[in-house]
C-alpha cells in the first residue's frame, strides 16, 4: 500500500513536471529525436530483438536494431526490462463520433436515411473526446472511426450505405493532425431478411411472414444494385469530362472510387447466409470487400479464403448467436479462420470497450490462435486490410512512429503501457479515469457521515 | 423466431419419437463419486494463501482436506491437475440468467410483491455458458426499472437439475432497489405513454420513503396483533396481509438483504440516509460506479459494493465510471465484489477481477477475492462457499493457467463435488450433438411435408435455415436500445 502510494505520488509529481515542461516549450518545437535503448523490440517483421535500440526522428522510425548508434541530441529513454511494440490498431470504433451513447446530442455516428455514401467520419471527429486518451492509455495508437458501425448507440434502424470510414491517430490538436487517411472504406450494412421488426411509432414488435421479409430484402438489394449502377455511369461520365452542364451529385461522386475498385467496401454481416449473399454481390459488382462482424464467418471460411476477403471480427468475448452453438464458438472462431487461411483482425465495434482490444485477442489465443497471429491481428493486419501498412503496423524504418513501450505482453490484461509515441511524439497517458482516480485517491478521510 | 426457439418447439413435438435429445450439453451430470482427490494443483485458497502442488480431498460434496500432500483414500477418484490452477467457484453478485421472460415488472415503481424465484428457468443455456466460465453461484435479480424492484434469489448453477434444485439452500433472500436514471426512466420514453412517478432522483427518494412508512405502519399492525394473541386475546383479528409490504417488513427486521442498483454519489448517500432513517442496512450497492467518491461513507455504513470492472460512458451517470473503482473502495475499507450483470460478462469474471491489479494495484489475492470470498460475504453464504477451506462446499474451478490472465481457460467446474462442466467432455460430445440436431431437423422437415395443407399459408417453414436472429450486441446493464417486445418496459437490467 505504502509503496503504491509513494509510486503514485511520484508519478503525480512527474506528471506535473512534465506538463510544466510541455507548457514551457509550448512555443518552441517539442523534441524530434528519441532513442529508446536496451528494450526487447517486437518489430513484427522477423524475430524480436533482445537488447535493441529504436530511434525516432521527425515523427518516423529512423532506425531499429541491436547495434544502432544513439544520435547526438536525441532524448534517450532507457527501456531496460521493457518491451517495444507497434501501437495497437482498432479497426472498428466510433472514436470521436460518440461520447455518451445514451445522449443523442453527443452522438454523430449514424446519419439518417439509407444512402449516405458522401458522409465522412473525419468530419465529425471531436479531438477532445474523453474516449481518445482513455483508449490511448491501453496502447491503442490508431483506429478506424466508422460511421453506422453499431456500438452501444446502435439502436434503431441502420442505413444501407453508411458513409466513409477514416483512419486516425489517437492524438492531435485538430483532425488535420490526427488523419492517417480520410477515406479508407465505404460502409455497407448488408440488408437482412428480417421477419421481426420493432415499430417505434406503436412501440411494439411486428412479425412479418418470411416471403414478405424476403421480398423486402430483395427490394433493398435491388436498390443498392441500382444505386451502384448509377454511380458507375456517373463515374464514367466523370472520367470523360462530362457535358458542360454536368450536374454534380455528391452521393454518386463519393461512390466513384468504390465502383472503380479503388476504395474497399466494409460490409457488416454476421450470419452465414448474409455473408454469402454479400460476397456474391460484391463479386458481381467487382467491389473490393472487407467483412465486418462475421459471427458465422467460420461457416463460409473457404469462400472467404478463395475470394481473399478479410474479416474484422466482432469481439471474441461475445455469446454465440445460437442457443445450441458450442459455448466457445466465438472464442475458437479466430483460430479456425486463421488456420483456413482467412485474414483476420479484431475490432471493438465500440468506444467504451475499445480498451478490451488486447483482451479480445488474448482470449482468441487461449482458444487456439497462434500468438503471433493475434498480435498481428491488432497491429499489422488491420493496417494492411485498410491500405495504410506503408505507414503503420510494424516497427520498420520509415514508418510513422506509433509505438508503445510496455512492461509485458500488450495483449495481457495486467500489462501496463509505460511510454507511448504517436507520430513520433511522446504522448501523455493521462486521461479522465486516471485523473478521477488521483483526485479521489487524495480525498481526505470523510469525518462526518450522513 | 430464433433457430434455437424453433428447435425447442421441434424437440417438444418429437420427444415421443426420439427420446431425450442432448442438443445442449449434458443435461444431467453423472452422479459424482462420493470421494474425489484433486492432486498436484496450484491451489489458490483465497482464505489462506496459495499451495503449490497441493491436493484437495472431496467427500460427500464437501471439502474434506486441503494440503500439500494427501494420501488418496482407497475408493477415491483421483484427478491429476498437474500444471493447473484451482480456485473456489466464482460468485456473480449480479446476474439475470435463468430468468424466464422479462426482468422488470415495469408497471409500478414499487414492485416488491414479485419474486424472481417464481420464474427460474433451469433450461436457460446461459447457466451452462456461465458454468463454463467458472461461475458456480449467481445472485439473480430483477431489472432496475423500479425504485423498489422484486425479490431476488441466490442460485447454484446446477445445470440439468430442475428449477427447485437451483436456489442456494439457506441463503438469505434479497430485494432489488434501483436509483437514478433507470427508475426515473430517463432513457426509456415510450411514445404516447404517460410519464410515471418518479422522474427525478428526489422522487426516487420519496418513493422509497413512502413505501417504508407504509411498511412500518403495516408492521405495527402485525406487532399489535401478535401482542394481543400472546396476551391470550382469542378475538384478535389478524391484519389483512399485504404482499407488497411483507418483503419490506422483512427488510426492516433484517431478514431480507437490500441490493441497490446505483451510480451517482448523491443517490448513494441518499439511500444510506433513508436506510438509517428506517433502521435497516443496505447489504450491497450494485454497480455503484461513483462509489469511489464516497467510499468512506459506504464503509462507515457497513455496506458492501458490487461493481463493474471497466464499463463506462454508455449513459450520463456512467461518465465518471473508472476502472479504479474496485481498488479505491477496497483501500477505503469497503467490501467489494465485481459482478457481471450480463450472461457473457459472467463467463470471464476472473479476467475482470484481474483488471483491479492494473487499475489501482490490488494484490493477486485481493483481486481473486472480488469474485469469490467477497461476494460470498455480501450474500451471506461465506460459511458455505467463497474459499477453499475444509468443511466448505466443494465448488471449485480448475484452470489451465493462472486465472487472473486472459489466457486461462476453464477445464472443469464442480458444484457440491460434482463435475457440472468438463471442457474435454463438452468437446467430445459436439459431433454427436451436431448429428442429433441434423436428424431432428430432417425429421421435422418430413413431418411438415406430411402434414395436410402444409404447403398453404404459413406452412412452409425453411427448416434448414430459418429466419435469423439479429446478433445481440453486448449489453451494458441498461443500454437504451430498442427493446424487444417482451422488454418494452425498458430492458433495464
Amino acid at each position: 500500500m505504502k509503496s503504491a502510494q509513494m509510486a503514485f505520488r511520484f508519478a503525480t509529481i512527474a506528471a506535473a513536471l512534465c506538463s510544466f515542461c510541455l507548457g514551457a516549450s509550448a512555443q518552441s518545437q517539442p523534441p524530434s529525436t528519441y532513442a529508446l535503448t536496451h528494450a526487447k523490440i517486437f518489430t513484427l517483421v522477423g524475430s524480436p530483438i533482445e537488447d535493441g535500440t529504436l530511434i525516432i526522428r521527425d515523427g518516423k522510425i529512423a532506425a531499429v536494431g541491436a547495434t544502432v548508434e544513439v544520435p547526438a541530441g536525441a532524448q534517450v529513454i532507457d527501456a531496460k526490462g521493457l518491451q517495444i511494440y507497434p501501437g495497437l490498431f482498432d479497426p472498428i470504433t466510433q472514436m470521436g463520433l460518440s461520447e455518451i451513447s445514451a445522449v443523442n446530442a453527443t452522438v454523430d455516428s449514424t446519419e439518417t436515411g439509407a444512402y449516405n455514401p458522401d458522409v465522412i467520419a473525419a468530419t465529425a471527429v471531436s479531438p477532445s473526446s474523453e474516449h481518445i486518451p482513455v483508449t490511448r492509455a491501453s496502447g491503442i495508437t490508431e483506429v478506424l472511426t466508422v460511421p453506422d458501425s453499431g456500438g452501444f448507440d446502435s439502436g434503431g434502424t441502420r442505413g444501407v450505405i453508411g458513409g466513409q470510414a477514416s483512419a486516425i491517430h489517437l492524438s492531435g490538436w485538430t483532425i488535420n493532425d490526427m488523419l492517417i487517411k480520410k477515406s479508407v472504406a465505404m460502409v455497407i450494412s448488408w440488408p437482412e431478411i428480417q421477419t421481426r421488426t420493432f415499430d417505434f411509432a406503436t412501440f411494439s414488435r411486428k412479425e412479418k411472414p418470411f416471403a414478405e421479409a424476403k421480398q423486402d430484402y430483395e427490394k433493398q438489394v435491388n436498390e443498392l444494385t441500382d444505386y451502384l449502377d448509377r454511380a458507375r455511369h456517373y463515374a464514367q461520365a466523370m472520367g470523360h469530362g462530362g457535358p458542360a452542364d454536368f450536374q454534380r451529385d455528391l452521393k454518386l461522386e463519393a461512390l466513384a472510387p468504390v465502383v472503380r475498385g479503388q476504395l474497399p467496401v466494409l460490409v457488416f454481416a454476421d450470419r452465414a447466409r448474409d455473408i454469402r449473399n454479400a460476397v456474391e454481390f460484391c463479386d458481381k459488382q467487382k467491389l473490393k470487400m472487407i467483412l465486418a462482424g462475421g459471427e458465422e464467418a467460420y461457416k463460409v471460411k473457404d469462400l472467404l479464403r478463395s475470394k481473399g476477403i478479410p474479416v474484422i471480427l466482432r469481439p471474441t468475448l461475445s455469446l454465440p448467436p445460437e442457443e445450441d452453438d458450442a459455448y466457445d464458438r466465438l472464442l475458437s472462431q479466430p483460430a479456425e479462420l486463421a488456420a483456413a487461411g482467412v485474414r483476420i483482425a479484431f475490432g471493438s465495434f465500440d468506444n467504451s470497450f475499445a480498451r478490451r482490444l488486447g483482451q479480445q485477442a488474448a482470449n482468441a489465443v487461449a482458444y487456439g490462435l497462434p500468438y503471433d497471429e493475434a498480435l498481428k491481428a491488432v497491429t499489422l493486419y488491420p493496417a494492411e486490410i485498410f491500405g495504410v501498412a506503408d505507414q503503420v503496423g510494424t516497427l520498420e524504418t520509415g514508418k510513422i512512429a506509433n509505438i508503445i513501450v510496455t512492461n509485458g505482453d500488450p495483449l495481457e490484461i495486467t500489462t501496463e503501457v509505460k511510454f507511448l509515441f504517436i507520430k513520433g511524439q511522446r504522448t501523455s497517458l493521462d486521461n479522465r479515469h486516471q485523473r478521477l482516480y488521483e483526485k479521489y485517491f487524495n480525498r481526505p478521510k470523510a469525518t462526518a457521515t450522513n | 423466431m430464433p433457430l434455437a426457439t424453433r428447435l425447442r418447439a421441434a424437440i417438444v413435438c418429437l420427444l415421443c419419437f426420439f427420446g431425450l435429445p442432448f442438443l445442449t450439453p449434458a443435461a444431467t451430470p453423472p452422479d459424482a463419486p462420493t470421494v474425489i482427490l484433486i492432486q498436484n494443483a496450484t491451489i489458490l485458497t483465497v482464505s489462506h494463501g496459495t499451495i503449490e502442488h497441493g491436493s484437495i480431498l472431496i467427500k460427500d460434496g464437501k471439502i474434506a482436506e486441503v494440503g500439500a500432500s494427501i494420501r488418496a483414500p482407497k475408493d477415491a477418484q483421483v484427478v491429476d491437475a498437474a500444471g493447473q490452477f484451482v480456485i473456489p467457484g466464482i460468485i456473480d453478485c449480479h446476474s439475470h440468467i435463468a430468468v424466464d421472460g422479462s426482468v422488470n415488472e415495469g408497471s409500478v415503481s414499487v414492485s416488491s410483491m414479485v419474486n424472481i424465484a417464481d420464474v427460474l428457468n433451469p433450461d436457460d443455456i446461459d447457466i451452462y455458458r456461465d458454468l463454463a466460465g467458472g461461475v458456480t453461484v449467481a445472485n439473480v435479480l430483477h431489472g432496475s426499472a423500479n425504485s423498489i424492484g422484486g425479490q431476488t434469489v441466490v442460485i447454484k448453477l446446477r445445470w440439468g437439475q430442475p428449477a427447485s434444485k437451483l436456489p442456494f439452500e439457506g441463503a438469505v433472500p434479497g430485494i432489488k432497489f434501483a436509483l437514478g436514471e433507470n427508475p426515473k426512466r430517463s432513457n426509456f420514453s415510450i411514445p404516447g405513454s404517460n410519464q410515471r412517478y418518479p422522474t427525478t432522483r428526489m422522487g426516487v427518494e420519496e418513493t422509497i420513503r413512502t413505501a417504508f412508512v407504509e411498511a412500518r405502519d403495516y408492521k405495527k399492525t402485525w406487532d399489535d396483533y401478535d401482542k394481543k394473541v400472546a396476551a391470550g386475546d382469542k378475538n384478535a383479528i389478524p391484519p389483512r396481509r399485504d404482499l407488497r409490504l411483507d418483503p419490506l417488513v422483512e427488510v426492516l427486521e433484517g431478514k431480507r438483504y437490500v441490493h441497490a442498483h446505483c451510480y451517482r454519489e448523491d443517490e448513494i448517500l441518499m439511500l444510506l440516509r433513508v436506510a438509517k432513517e428506517f433502521g435497516f442496512k443496505v447489504r450491497t450497492l450494485q454497480h455503484v460506479l461513483e462509489g469511489y467518491k464516497v467510499a468512506d461513507e459506504i464503509a462507515a455504513a457497513g455496506t458492501g459494493a458490487s461493481t463493474f470492472s471497466d464499463w463506462w460512458a454508455y449513459k450520463v451517470e456512467a461518465y465518471d465510471a473508472i476502472p479504479y473503482n474496485a481498488a479505491l473502495m477496497t483501500r477505503r475499507g469497503v467490501l467489494v465484489s465485481i459482478n457481471s450483470d450480463d450472461a457473457e460478462e459472467a463467463t470471464h469474471l476472473n479476467q475482470e477481477a484481474a483488471k483491479s491489479m492494473k487499475y489501482g494495484g490490488l494484490t493477486h489475492d485481493e483481486a481473486l477475492k472480488l469474485v469469490t470470498l467477497n461476494p460470498a460475504i455480501q450474500l451471506g453464504i461465506d460459511k458455505r462457499v467463497g474459499s477453499i477451506d475444509v468443511g466448505k462446499d466443494a465448488d471449485l474451478v480448475i484452470y489451465n493457467h493462472d486465472p487472473l490472465s486472459a489466457y486461462a481457460v476453464v477445464q472443469q467446474t464442480l458444484i457440491d463435488g460434482r463435475v457440472y462442466f468438463d471442457r474435454k467432455r463438452d468437446i467430445s460430445e459436439r459431433d454427436a450433438r451436431e448429428k442429433e440436431k441434423k436428424a431432428l431437423m430432417e425429421k421435422e422437415k418430413k413431418a411438415e411435408e406430411k402434414k395436410p395443407g402444409a404447403a398453404g399459408e404459413g406452412g412452409k417453414k425453411p427448416s434448414a435455415k430459418p429466419d435469423e436472429k439479429k446478433p445481440e450486441e453486448k449489453k451494458p446493464e441498461d443500454k437504451p436500445k430498442p427493446p424487444q417486445a417482451d422488454a418494452v418496459s425498458g430492458g433495464a437490467l
